[in-house]
């Protein structure tokens, strides 16, 4: 059996003072050692808040979180030993040198004034950032400032690293330079825990997925499994006006699984496309309904996002 | 120990990028400076009435211009801390295993430096006004002053952090900023001051700071101005830094 490197059980948290608001509504989540763990979810979801309780930043209102198996309630300073935390925000100062940056993290996390030194040499190496080190970060391109943001977070070689949102803002060159440096930690045994916006970079990057949604985990698997899960194939038919109309037509027909209206498309879940696409041309005609544009899809993890969470993930980004 | 070191390196670091911008150092400077040279000479002809302390105008006015470029350098310092939250570097820090303590006392110390080296400009620019200078008098009149940062600055940073947003920290500031300045004697004396005004103001620490500091540029190290000036600022420096150390302790944004 593999080692975890995050356990939780039915974690909670609240919010207000009557703790009336439940970001987190009883969270179990269990990540292996040495893979990429990708995190998805809905703004106003609890990404964030689990993410923030795991980073022990906050502490949980009730359940438990065993992160590098220690418990982050009862002794967050060693959990802190252990992790590596890069915010969505990033986390280096726009007047600092990288190199100077890289130098303090090390001496909080306790080297020697050489010892940081030497770590901060390898790891200006390591994210290509050498000839930038001396420069400040407020010279540096975004995808330089998220690759030295990684590296802060790396100092002092985690076993577990989370990355908030590690390629939003990026270039596509730069998130493609991002990915291949996430894929290089895990070579090296780092686990890293992310979360995305971006359903292509989950589908690239991760070996293992989860959804969150109201405070809920409501899928957890690898990429395909989650797409078996909806299973079948996808319709989609584009429409003005009358979606709810063309929604509740095509619910009623027995070929249908399921049907969702969403930003001006319908959405049909079908086991066999092929042959729904004629039947519903037929049924649209029949109502005197024309559709701007019909089109058939295996499912992608955005259809997967979709049925688990009734919004596309597109939509929701900040 | 790990206080120790982590609020040195706290300090270094913020002095680091401090001192990257010089033009602070001279802001600080200006406006006590301008109060100096614009405001000092009327005190001139007002030092010859009853009631104005001895030592001559610059002795009484000297010493308060450096307690409000403490209050000036220590009241304001939140401001730059919501950047620092905001750029990240906070949170980032918290989940290493650093000491929150260190957080607020390294800045704080960083802010006293700063102060104290616009403090001194001061003075060498106030000689030729006719401040007459005390050697050990100075020394001990600038250890208090630092006590002073000591106070003020941890409150600032710990209402920035509990705050987060400059929009409301700036009218909070203000609110507690004038009545400590107004009440402190620092433009004129207290001894002018009628009763009331005077029994309000020696709930101000800074009250019997400055008169502290006014006593100790006059040499007059006997007085009991001095004891109470320094064991009221220390009291109040630390009740600040413990306040301050366990919102940092505590805080979870």
């Amino acid at each position: 059996m593999t080692e975890l490197v995050i356990e939780t059980a039915g974690l909670r948290r609240t919010f207000g003072k009557k703790d009336e608001i439940e970001a987190v509504a009883g969270v179990d989540l269990r990540v292996e050692a040495g893979s990429i763990f990708g995190f998805l979810g809905p703004n106003g979801a609890g990404k964030t808040t689990t993410l923030r309780i795991l980073a022990t930043l906050l502490p949980p209102s009730g359940g438990t979180a065993r992160v590098m198996g220690t418990d982050v309630a009862r002794d967050p300073a060693d959990v802190r030993q252990r992790i590596g935390y890069v915010a969505q925000s990033g986390g280096s100062d726009a007047r600092m040198s990288g190199r100077g940056e890289l130098v303090m993290q090390g001496r909080l996390f306790g080297l020697s004034g050489a010892a940081s030194h030497e770590r901060a040499a390898e790891l200006v190496a390591a994210f290509d950032l050498a000839d930038a080190g001396d420069r400040p970060t407020g010279t540096y391109s975004g995808g330089m400032r998220r690759r030295l943001d990684v590296a802060i977070g790396m100092v002092h070689r985690p076993g577990l690293l989370f990355l908030d949102e590690p390629t939003t803002g990026l270039d596509p060159q730069a998130r493609a330079r991002m990915w291949d440096e996430v894929r290089r930690l895990r070579e090296t045994g780092t686990t890293v825990f992310l979360t995305t916006h971006y359903l292509d970079e989950a589908d690239a990057l991760c070996d293992r997925l989860a959804i969150i949604d109201h405070g809920r985990i409501v899928a957890e698997g690898t990429g395909p499994e989650l797409k078996r899960a909806v299973a079948g194939d996808v319709i989609t038919i584009g429409i003005d006006g009358n979606g709810e109309l063309v929604r509740r037509l095509m619910a009623a027909q027995p070929f249908v699984r399921e049907a969702g209206f969403a930003d001006g498309t319908v959405r049909l879940y079908v086991d066999d496309g092929e042959a729904g696409l004629p039947l519903v041309l037929r049924i649209l005609d029949g109502a005197g309904l024309a559709p701007q544009a019909l089109a058939l899809h295996r499912p992608s993890l955005d259809d997967v996002f979709l049925r688990q969470t009734g919004r596309s993930l597109r939509d929701t980004a900040a | 120990m790990r206080l120790f070191h982590d609020t040195w390196l706290v300090f270094r670091r913020s002095l680091g990028l401090t001192v990257r911008q010089p033009a602070w150092l001279i802001a600080g400077v200006m406006q006590p400076f301008v109060y100096l040279l614009l405001f000092g000479p009327l005190l001139n002809s007002l030092s010859s009435m009853p009631g104005f302390p001895t030592g001559g105008a610059f002795n009484v006015f000297v010493p308060g211009l450096l307690v409000m470029t403490a209050l000036f350098g220590s009241t304001f310092v939140g401001f730059g801390f919501i950047s620092e939250m905001r750029s990240g570097v906070v949170e980032r820090m918290r989940v290493t295993p650093m000491s929150r303590t260190a957080a607020v006392l390294g800045r704080t110390l960083r802010d006293v430096v700063v102060f104290m080296v616009q403090g001194l400009i001061l003075v060498v620019l106030a000689v030729p006004f006719g401040l007459t200078i005390n050697p050990v008098g100075v020394v001990v009149a600038f250890g208090l002053l630092g006590l002073i940062g000591l106070v003020l600055g941890p409150v600032s940073y710990a209402m920035a952090l509990l705050i987060g947003s400059e929009d409301a920290l700036a009218p909070l500031t203000q609110a507690i900023a004038l009545p400590l300045l107004l009440l402190s004697g620092i433009m004129l004396p207290m001894s002018l001051a009628p009763d009331w005004l005077r029994t309000i103001a020696s709930f101000n620490p800074l009250y019997h700071a400055t008169l502290a500091i006014r006593a100790l540029f006059n040499a007059q190290f006997s007085s009991p101005d001095v004891a109470t000036g320094i064991v009221t600022t220390g009291v109040c420096a630390l009740a600040s830094v413990l306040v301050a150390s366990r919102a940092f302790n505590r805080a979870t944004a």
